[in-house]
């Protein structure tokens, strides 16, 4: 697939990633590219009905607020577009809830995936794990640790 | 299409086809030839990154993010040299003979399970992690428990030379897990069974496999298969078919010589699981030291296990419930954060189970019955207490609207994680369990019986989870391998017939 899926869509895509993590809105252009390709790349090793529900769930939730904002989803204030995404999540209808599902996992995995979001909420996993963490002494320091009250009665 | 023989075929490489292989490898010195067929690539030792995106690609079928028919539950299952021995934590237990009682398989008894499995816990340096790698993860939950009077136990681990990456579920960075990639299937291949990765297995017919190796993608981790890339018919005395629940069974389904099998793709069953999250006052280790360590087992008398565990951003924002404002302060809380897995115990019903689509793909259809649902809400407030009690200042609990609550809402916990709130669609579920498909069983209601034998058809055997009759409730690789070292003293001694 050499297409984008998300191009038909992508000021939908936008605003709803802006209002799923309003930090997306800062991101830069260059950023908001590779947190795209990465929903573009999850999107084609799906199948084309899939990724064909994926842009019809977007345009839903681009038309859906006409009905009662009078205004399509990407025109719509930050109040607004969570009010509507709120109504898709705990609708009535399994079909609005996990589209809703799907779009807002590929937004997650566009954003928590970056290294510099990663870096920002403090996650700090490494390969080397404790030695990464901790210098020698505390290693022994920690060896030396009693079980607190609970862990012993456990 | 390019023609190759042997004597016995096994599909998949993970823990039953990493067993049955290493079991049966003393054979080819008698010159018994014996050939693996793994789906997915071996990757190199600098390959394992520890990166979300790019292991996950890597190791799991479809990323990870492969989805139940009505799109309600993620199941997560691996794709490599190892299968699914890859990417677990290497939890190990051996069945409950409780659960061996209730799967009523004539000819298996719990005696032998843990025969058995003692022997591979000994092979896979099965042990305690010493008190020094434990992190304040696993540290709270003990307390927790401790304080509400209940017995936190502590996991054994098949690992050498742990280093606390944290990394498990995305291939350990230190080759320190001692799945199927790293004992059993290099001893199968130093005894000179044939491992050929990259082959995806499209069916089998009388004593032949058709498969086709793919070429490695452009930047895709993992090595070239030794095998040339195309479609291959692979003439074998005996085929095992090891590729899991979901791929057996899907194998086995779309192929003409076996999908009339009765009972074939039902008996489904996964330990549908919720990942929940709490929020201290100060930073704790989390993502550091084996995420796994400690577990409550309540899966006798109330249907569910509760797991320390710990996961990836992503994961982690995909499991809490909601968006926007609130989800991001939770996330930002990251260092913070405790988390627990609750698994339920769900039992094989009629209409879970696995088929196949018009092109041959894997569709798994899976509805939360009242029993799982009342499990996982029960699951749910006490892992909410058992965060309480350890200091937390918030839950977030999927099953109560809204899900964050705080210490002050303690006392409600009963009034606030309620079953009306498990929406499916809504919450995010999933399950890394995945068994039956092909259940043993007396014949006529098993596919096989309890060597892996399926009934009708003598050139195939069976050596996976998908034998399993209904839930293990425990993790299942262990009972996986006993099951698999069963199926390949029955081909020993019926090759000699």
């Amino acid at each position: 697939m050499s297409e984008s899926v998300l191009a038909p869509v992508q000021a939908t895509f936008r605003a709803v990633a802006e209002t799923v993590v309003p930090e997306a809105a800062s991101l830069r252009p260059e950023a908001w590219r590779e947190l795209e390709a990465v929903v573009e790349s999850a999107l084609a090793s799906r199948p084309e009905t899939m990724r064909r529900q994926f842009v019809l769930f977007l345009r839903l939730i681009e038309y859906l607020p006409l009905v009662r904002h009078f205004r399509r989803f990407s025109h719509l204030s930050a109040d607004r577009r969570t009010t509507v995404l709120h109504g898709l999540e705990s609708s009535r209808h399994l079909l609005m809830r996990r589209g809703f599902w799907g779009v807002r996992t590929l937004v997650f995995m566009g954003y928590y995936t970056r290294d510099d979001v990663q870096g920002a909420l403090g996650y700090r996993a490494h390969p080397n794990g404790w030695s990464a963490r901790r210098t020698t002494g505390e290693m022994r320091a920690a060896a030396a640790e009693p079980f607190g009250e609970e862990l012993r009665d456990a | 299409m390019l023609t190759r023989e042997y004597d016995i075929v096994i599909i998949g490489s993970g823990a039953g086809g990493g067993t049955v292989a290493q079991e049966l490898a003393p054979m080819v010195a008698q010159g018994v030839r014996i050939l693996v067929l793994e789906q997915g690539a071996r990757l190199e030792e600098h390959e394992y990154t520890g990166r979300e995106l790019d292991m996950s690609a890597a190791l799991y079928e479809d990323g990870g993010g492969f989805l139940t028919a009505d799109g309600t539950m993620t199941l997560a299952f691996g794709r490599a040299y190892g299968g699914s021995t890859v990417v677990y934590t290497g939890t190990t237990l051996i069945a409950p003979d409780r659960v061996i009682r209730e799967w009523c398989v004539p000819g298996l008894d719990h005696a032998d399970i843990e025969r058995r499995s003692r022997k591979f816990m000994a092979q896979n340096d099965v042990h305690f992690l010493p008190r020094v790698l434990l992190n304040d993860n696993n540290k709270l939950f003990v307390t927790g428990c401790a304080r509400l009077g209940a017995r936190a136990e502590q996991f054994p681990l098949n690992l050498r030379g742990c280093k606390g990456s944290s990394l498990c579920n995305l291939g350990c960075p230190n080759a320190a897990k001692m799945g199927t990639h790293r004992v059993q299937l290099p001893n199968a291949e130093r005894q000179g069974v044939e491992v050929v990765t990259r082959a995806e297995a499209l069916r089998v017919e009388e004593r032949l496999v058709v498969a086709r190796v793919h070429a490695a993608r452009p930047g895709e981790k993992g090595g070239d298969s030794t095998w040339p890339p195309g479609d291959y018919h692979i003439s074998a005395r005996m085929v095992i078919a090891c590729g899991g629940s979901i791929g057996t069974s899907a194998l086995l389904l779309r192929s003409d010589a076996t999908k009339s099998i009765r009972r074939l793709g039902e008996r489904f069953t996964c330990h549908p699981a919720h990942i929940l999250v709490a929020e201290h006052e100060r930073e704790i280790t989390n993502d550091v030291g084996h995420p796994k360590s400690y577990y409550l087992d309540r899966a006798e008398h109330e249907g569910y296990v509760l797991e320390t565990c710990m996961y990836f951003p992503f994961i982690t924002a995909k499991n809490l419930t909601g968006f926007g404002a609130d989800h991001s302060t939770l996330m930002r809380a990251f260092p913070r954060l405790q988390m627990i897995l609750v698994l339920a115990c769900d039992k094989a019903v009629p209409g879970n189970r696995i088929t196949v689509d018009a092109t041959g793909k894997a569709v798994v259809h899976y509805r939360f019955t009242p029993a799982v649902i009342r499990s996982l809400v029960s699951a749910t407030r006490m892992s909410a207490r058992i965060f309480f009690a350890a200091g937390a200042r918030c839950v977030h609990a999927p099953s109560a609207d809204p899900p964050l609550i705080e210490r002050e809402r303690a006392y409600r916990l009963d009034d606030l994680i309620v079953e009306e709130h498990f929406l499916p669609g809504r919450i995010s579920i999933s399950a890394a369990h995945l068994m039956g498909g092909c259940a043993m069983g007396p014949e006529g209601s098993g596919v096989t019986d309890s060597r892996g034998r399926v009934y009708g058809v003598p050139w195939l055997r069976v050596a996976d989870s998908s034998l399993f009759p209904d839930s293990v409730e425990v993790n299942p690789y262990q009972t996986v391998m006993a099951l698999a070292d069963r199926v390949a003293e029955g081909i020993r001694d019926d090759w000699t017939k």
